[in-house]
């Protein structure tokens, strides 16, 4: 999801948007900061021992704090049961089991998506905490959100999908029925083409889940879209489907018939349960590697079309305006990408000594092939580890050994995905792209990041190419 | 789940199949019709609104500047600014002449006036998704009315017109050619030549 509506940005300077967002999370660090639990506060990586990663953040403390003035850090963390903490677990019992439940986090854990502060909590986003993200799945309670007239609430006995227009034989699908067809899975990455927005001319965003938060990884489950358009009958000339969502903001984009036929599916699964509300509850389109807006939430219709509906996502935004005055139009993929997640931005290294540098890699366009990284801000690069199996649209771990010398670094980290497509600098990305106003084309930045690492070990967002 | 009949309907219809022949009742599964889902009524398909540019889908009706004016004043104002300026939703109307720039430190300002490239948008878009507080709250007329009202606010049209299926369509937006497929993906230009560089040169892969 990919885009900002501010007032600020309606009536011309899109500086503010950057303005707000970078607002949004400095309210979230100071909160973050004074909790000694977070390892953005200032002594979190003197226990080396006790944390698993020496650094890492909880962003999320600090957006619930700022949110909830009366959640009290001391009743637990969002999503979790609090428990009384013995002095020794070994001489107590724990907490007995129940007989029916569903599970909670540890109390102790506090990482948290952010809303970005738009006009409206009706249109707007939330970031996924990538900086402590643990291989390629993200919780589905962490999965960033992107939704234009709120969350829809849908009751899915009386949910129906409707296939009609150029298809021989109009149809009208209950979710029993969408579930009797032969089912699939697919684990893959969403990214919002607005994923970065803020950094296009100048490092804005402090924390890779300001930066980076709006991809996702999910194991999807439903039916491949092409069962579904095999049983209305596609009339020949049909070459493209609109997408219609079952919310308040009836979202709609246009899908070109090659690429629903491809590989496209409708999923009523997320993570081996019910998709969750948010991400589109009872039904989902999904479109692997193209951008986060087309994949229609809460998906009621599916009109069959000779032409696309130039619908206000596709045209009003999800355009990409170039220095010209011209906009490219339905630039649906996401191109190759990384992100070290740590050591990321407000990390603070402990000292000089082992770290392992890891990140998450991806592609829209097929597998993450190789992934270099870079501690001399790209005059020399390294190959990194990928952690198996890779899989092609999907989020994919790497990890690199670093002696870290107590000098001044800069951490990036550059991708090749299997068409050869090599990640590029962001000074590539604006030789071709220019940029029109202070967030540029907005939409589709991949560009490689950079992490200052300073002497006192302090991490930092920098522009560095 | 299928019911207790439709399964064990499905059961037969295996045996069935079996006895011609004992590998297709297992072949790849690909053989729709499935039979699945039933037909939509004309009334539940009526209920759904998605026009084409060229007006194909634009439902009968109409409404006038003056009618929009009033319209747009009760429902729209609040959120949009009484000048169509923007507020807690987007600026409407202005910024032509801005699309052009490649200046960091100014923004264009993309609005109905200045950047869509077609008017049936217009109707599609307020039909399902504005108000925003109350969507689909607004009946054919009512949603022509506003188009000819922002429309005539945007000196797109005259302030004494009126809006319909074959009016609608027929509007040239001031954008209407400022759109261009997708080039990607890209081939750059060499990391050394890239203009806003300082330091570093990222090396060739080995
Ligand atoms: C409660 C506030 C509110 C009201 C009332 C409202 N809008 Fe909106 N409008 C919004 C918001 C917020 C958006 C942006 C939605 C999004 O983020 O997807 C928007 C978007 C729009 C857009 C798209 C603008 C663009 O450039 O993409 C149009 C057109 C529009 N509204 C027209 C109307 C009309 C006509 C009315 C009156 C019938 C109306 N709105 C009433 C809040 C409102």
């Amino acid at each position: 999801m990919r885009e900002r509506r501010m007032p600020a940005e309606k009536s011309g300077p899109q500086d503010s948007v950057a303005d707000m967002l970078r607002e949004a999370e400095d309210r979230a660090l100071v909160a973050d900061r004074s909790d000694p639990h977070s390892p953005y506060h200032p002594g979190a990586n003197a226990t080396p021992g006790g944390r698993r990663r020496f650094m890492f953040g909880s962003l999320a403390v600090a957006g619930a704090v700022a949110s909830l003035p009366g959640l009290a850090r001391a009743k637990g963390s969002l999503g979790s049961e609090e428990h009384d903490v013995p002095a020794d677990a070994t001489k107590v019992p724990g907490y007995p089991l129940a007989d029916e439940s569903y599970g909670t986090r540890s109390q102790f854990e506090t990482e948290v998506r952010v809303r970005f502060k738009t006009a409206t909590p009706l249109s707007s986003w939330t970031f996924t905490p990538l900086q402590g993200s643990l291989g390629i799945v993200t919780p589905s309670g962490l999965h960033f959100e992107r939704s234009h007239g709120g969350t829809a609430v849908i009751d899915p006995s009386k949910h129906n999908l409707f296939v009609h227009g150029m298809v021989r034989s109009p149809k009208k699908f209950s979710m029993k029925d969408i579930k009797r067809f032969p089912s699939m899975s697919r684990t893959m990455f969403i990214e919002c083409s607005g994923n970065g927005l803020t950094e296009w001319s100048k490092p804005t965003m402090k924390t890779v889940q300001g930066t980076h938060g709006l991809t996702s990884t999910s194991e999807w489950t439903g039916v491949p879209l092409r069962t579904i358009l095999e049983e209305a009958g596609v009339k020949p000339g049909a070459k493209w489907l609109l997408a219609e969502g079952g919310d308040a903001a009836a979202m709609t984009r246009s899908i070109p018939m090659e690429k629903a036929l491809k590989d496209c599916f409708l999923a009523y699964g997320q993570n081996g349960e019910a998709i969750r509300p948010e991400q589109g509850y009872p039904l989902r389109l999904m479109v692997p590697g193209f951008e986060g807006n087309v994949h229609i939430k809460w998906l009621r219709r599916i009109e069959v079309s000779d032409a696309p509906f130039m619908t206000r996502e596709e045209t009003s935004k999800y355009t990409d305006l170039m220095p010209s005055g011209k906009a490219v139009q339905f630039s649906f993929e996401m191109e190759a990408k990384s992100v070290i997640t740590s050591p990321s931005g407000e990390m603070t290294l402990d000292g000089p000594g082992f770290y392992e540098i890891t990140g998450l890699a991806w592609s829209g366009r097929g597998a993450v092939r190789r992934v270099d990284v870079s501690a001399d801000g790209g005059k020399t690069w390294r190959q990194a580890a990928l952690q198996g199996p890779v899989m092609p649209i999907c989020h994919t771990r790497f990890r690199l050994p670093w002696q870290w010398d107590g000098k001044e670094a800069i951490l990036q980290s550059r991708c090749v995905d299997s068409t050869g497509y090599v990640q590029p600098t962001l000074g590539q990305v604006i030789a071709m792209r220019g940029l029109n106003g202070p967030i540029g084309s907005i939409y589709h930045l991949n560009a490689i990041q950079s992490w200052l690492v300073a002497t006192d070990g302090k991490v930092s967002n920098v522009h560095y190419y | 789940m299928s019911t207790t009949t439709s399964a064990s309907s499905r059961i037969a219809v295996g045996f069935l199949v079996l006895a011609a022949s004992a590998a297709s009742a297992w072949a790849a599964g690909g053989h729709a019709p499935y039979g699945f889902g039933t037909t939509p009524t004309e009334s539940e398909l009526a209920a759904f609104t998605s026009p084409l540019p060229d007006g194909r889908g634009l439902p009968a009706g109409s409404g006038t500047v003056a009618q929009g004016d009033a319209l747009y004043k009760g429902q729209c104002a609040s959120c949009h600014g009484d000048k169509l300026q923007g507020g807690i939703g987007d600026r409407l109307i202005g910024g032509r002449g801005t699309l052009v720039n490649d200046n960091p430190a100014k923004a264009p300002i993309k609005t109905v006036e200045s950047y869509w490239p077609y008017a049936t948008t217009l109707f599609d878009y307020i039909k399902r998704a504005m108000p925003q507080n109350m969507p689909g709250s607004l009946n054919d007329d009512q949603v022509y009315a506003l188009c000819a009202y922002i429309l005539s606010e945007a000196k797109i049209v005259p302030a004494d017109s009126s809006m319909d299926a074959k009016a609608l369509a027929a509007v040239k937006m001031p954008n209407r050619d400022g759109f261009i497929p997708d080039h990607r993906p890209e081939k750059f230009p060499p990391v050394a030549k890239s203009p806003h560089q300082m330091l570093g040169f990222a090396g060739p892969l080995k």
